[in-house]
């Protein structure tokens, strides 16, 4: 590692990012510049090659994203970071990754919008953009960091999510978190669980790339192994050529889904604070719920029993955790930095449409405050 | 038991039929380039057959190297990756003139600017013969497709000039009906290290041909046939109809440094800094 281990350095949260990735065996990064994620790719940029690894700038998101999943089949742990409008680029080969079940790891950290929008102000309004951007039936895994020491610990978990279940995992991350900088301890080598994609075991000849365990999830060779293997866009088969059969599709696209249903459970992260005797249970993630968790303690200041339900991993959706969590509460807050609510909406779902949920949202540039939250639990 | 040199071993089993058209020069096209395999002795594990999407790109889907059919356009991004972390691959990119040029042609200017060691080779058919015939960016000015009922009002780019101008090693172009030029061309830019393009052009008789009154895939190749000329004949000729014709062969030969060869001089010039 660069860094020094088991010390606490003050460190930006795309420095953290980075860090992470390379702590889980990350040698390969394709990108394009945008803020606020450029300082990943610098940082990126100046440790690749010192590790033997490899940073490229690619000519544009599109091409960043095709070189990360090429060489994640050439046999590295790759990643890319991004913003909105580049990630809206991402999404056809992302699409891809899922199709053909590459591990990778995309970090967007979430600026506003729509377009070019208040450039490099902070926003949470790609939640949606992350489960559904791209066509097609199919699931994701998107996790989402507060903190720094989140950032790095989040970016581990990415990478094995996406080692684990030959899958990309999406992380979701905003300007403020990317930007702000915090003390935290870089765990020691050895210290977080870094897990390496499953590898086949058979007799070349016998290889089939999406042949499954009862995992749901196929062993994957790397080119250049001993392991001559075929992968495509289109509708395959266990042996990764053309298969237009209705049952083979059929299957192909339940595997895909059931592979992150399946381990739903260890997938779906979520941290809760003062939830138990709660009376309003505020629902946040990301840098809002830092805002939030402030205020539940001056709400509890004041006579209020307020707790907070913070959501690391967005998708799949932590829909059992809410559902349990809001049981006995009289008031549900959703804060977030948009307009629509795209998570209060998954919230409402939950919760059945009868519930009254009371949103916080900014769509301004600007983040919301403790006292944003606070007025509203008060109303 | 496969005749020795036919590079039928690259060939995958089972897949007649398949879905190129009769008289579709892309069978031509592969033939050779599992000759050129077997000649350079390419091993399966070590060889990568990226495609594109298009009739020419469903290629990967007949060969037994390792393969990678991506997304419309992409292919040389997608192959970037694979190349820049484990240069020891043969990696084989083959694309139509739509994917490679027009969707794709951004990605293939800075393939050629990094000198990454791919081959490319390009089909050109003058049209998108997948979805149906429609006009593409080699589409010469005047010609008719299904999307230029009344002719194309838009000029062509010339393949071949693009990628000299961007930087490639290697370039050459060549037709199936001149297979032995061609073969040895292939052979060249698949040794050649840096980015090598060798752009076929080639018949589509189904659309371009039919669209364009040649009735016959004879016919069409005919009309490639005349077109090409060596480069020196090419050079002999008034400017003003050089338009109507265009040289074959090797046209682009140097000997830039490839990107990997590059990356490694960043690696070490990284490890000797001692900042962390
Ligand atoms: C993003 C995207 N846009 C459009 C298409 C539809 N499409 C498939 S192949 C093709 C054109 C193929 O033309 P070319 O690359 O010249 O190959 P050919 O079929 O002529 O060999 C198009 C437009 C697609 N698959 N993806
Ligand atoms: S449509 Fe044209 S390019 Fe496609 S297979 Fe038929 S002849 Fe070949
Ligand atoms: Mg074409």
């Amino acid at each position: 590692m660069i860094t020094t281990p088991n010390q606490t350095q003050l460190m930006q949260g795309n420095q953290a990012m980075t860090h992470g990735a390379l702590y889980a065996g990350a040698r390969f990064y394709a990108g394009y510049p945008i803020t606020p994620s450029s300082e990943i790719a610098e940082e990126c940029s100046v440790l690749m090659p010192k590790l033997g690894g490899m940073y490229i700038q690619m000519e544009d998101e599109i091409a960043s994203i095709a070189a990360v999943v090429g060489a994640s089949l050439a046999g590295a742990k790759a990643f890319t970071a991004t913003s909105g409008p580049g990630f809206s680029l991402m999404q056809e080969n992302l699409g891809f990754a899922v199709m053909a079940e590459v591990p990778c790891v995309v970090i967007n950290v979430q600026r506003s919008g729509p377009s070019t929008g208040l450039a490099t102000k902070p926003a949470q309004a790609d939640v949606m953009q992350a489960r559904w951007g791209r066509h097609g039936d199919q699931s994701v895994v998107a996790l989402c960091p507060s903190t720094v020491a989140e950032c790095f610990g989040l970016t581990v978990q990415a990478f094995n999510f996406s080692e684990k279940y030959r899958i990309p995992v999406i992380l979701v991350a905003d300007e403020v978190v990317a930007h702000m900088r915090e003390g935290f301890r870089i765990p020691e080598d050895g210290e977080v669980t870094v897990i390496e994609r499953k590898r086949p075991t058979c007799h070349p000849r016998r290889y089939k790339p999406f042949e499954t365990d009862i995992d749901g999830v196929a062993p994957l060779a790397s080119y250049g192994s001993d392991y001559v293997f075929h992968v495509s866009s289109s509708m395959h088969g266990p042996d990764g050529f053309s298969n237009n059969d209705p049952v083979n599709a059929t299957r192909k696209i339940e595997q895909l889904h059931r592979k992150v249903e399946f381990h739903r459970d260890e997938i779906v992260i979520t941290r809760s604070f003062d939830i138990e005797d709660a009376d309003v249970l505020l629902v946040a993630y990301g840098i809002t719920a830092r805002a939030a968790r402030a205020a539940a303690l001056a709400g509890r200041e004041a006579g209020i029993k307020a707790g907070v339900l913070q959501l690391l991993t967005l998708w799949p959706f932590a829909d059992k955790e809410i559902g349990l969590a809001s049981e006995r509460v009289q008031t549900i807050i959703v804060p977030e930095m948009n307009y629509a609510g795209q998570v209060a909406g998954e919230v409402q779902k939950v919760v059945g449409p009868d519930r009254d949920i009371r949103r916080v949202n900014r769509y301004n540039g600007q983040i919301i405050t403790p006292d944003d939250i606070l007025e509203v639990m008060t109303r | 038991m496969v005749v020795a040199g036919s590079g039928l071993q690259y060939l995958k089993k089972g897949i007649t039929p398949h879905m190129w058209c009769p008289g579709c020069g892309n069978g031509i096209v592969l033939a050779m380039i599992f000759r050129v395999f077997e000649k350079l002795d390419y091993r399966m594990e070590e060889t990568v057959v990226v495609t594109g999407i298009g009739c020419w790109g469903k290629a990967d889907d007949y060969v037994v190297t390792n393969g990678f059919h991506g997304t419309h356009g992409r292919a040389l991004a997608f192959a970037t990756g694979i190349k820049a972390f484990n240069p020891r691959l043969h990696v084989v990119v083959l694309m139509g003139d739509g994917d490679c040029i027009t969707i794709g042609g951004n990605h293939f200017i800075h393939a050629a600017r990094r000198n990454i060691d791919l081959t490319a080779i390009i089909v050109n058919n003058f049209n998108y013969g997948m979805t149906g015939g429609q006009v593409s960016g080699t589409t010469p000015s005047g010609m008719y497709t299904s999307t230029t009922v009344y002719m194309n009002p838009e000029r062509d780019v010339d393949i071949c000039a693009l990628a000299a101008v961007a930087g490639a090693n290697y370039v050459a172009r060549g037709t199936p009906y001149h297979g032995f030029e061609l073969e040895t061309n292939m052979e060249e830019a698949l040794t050649k290290k840096g980015f090598s393009v060798v752009e076929v052009v080639s018949p589509c008789p189904t659309h371009y041909g039919k669209n364009n009154a040649m009735r016959t895939p004879v016919e069409m190749l005919k009309w490639i046939k005349g077109k090409a000329m060596t480069k020196a004949e090419y050079d002999s000729l008034d400017p003003s109809i050089t338009g109507e014709y265009f040289p074959i062969g090797k046209l682009v030969d140097r000997d830039a440094p490839d990107f990997n060869t590059r990356y490694d001089e960043i690696r070490g010039r990284a490890m000797k800094d001692r900042t962390p």
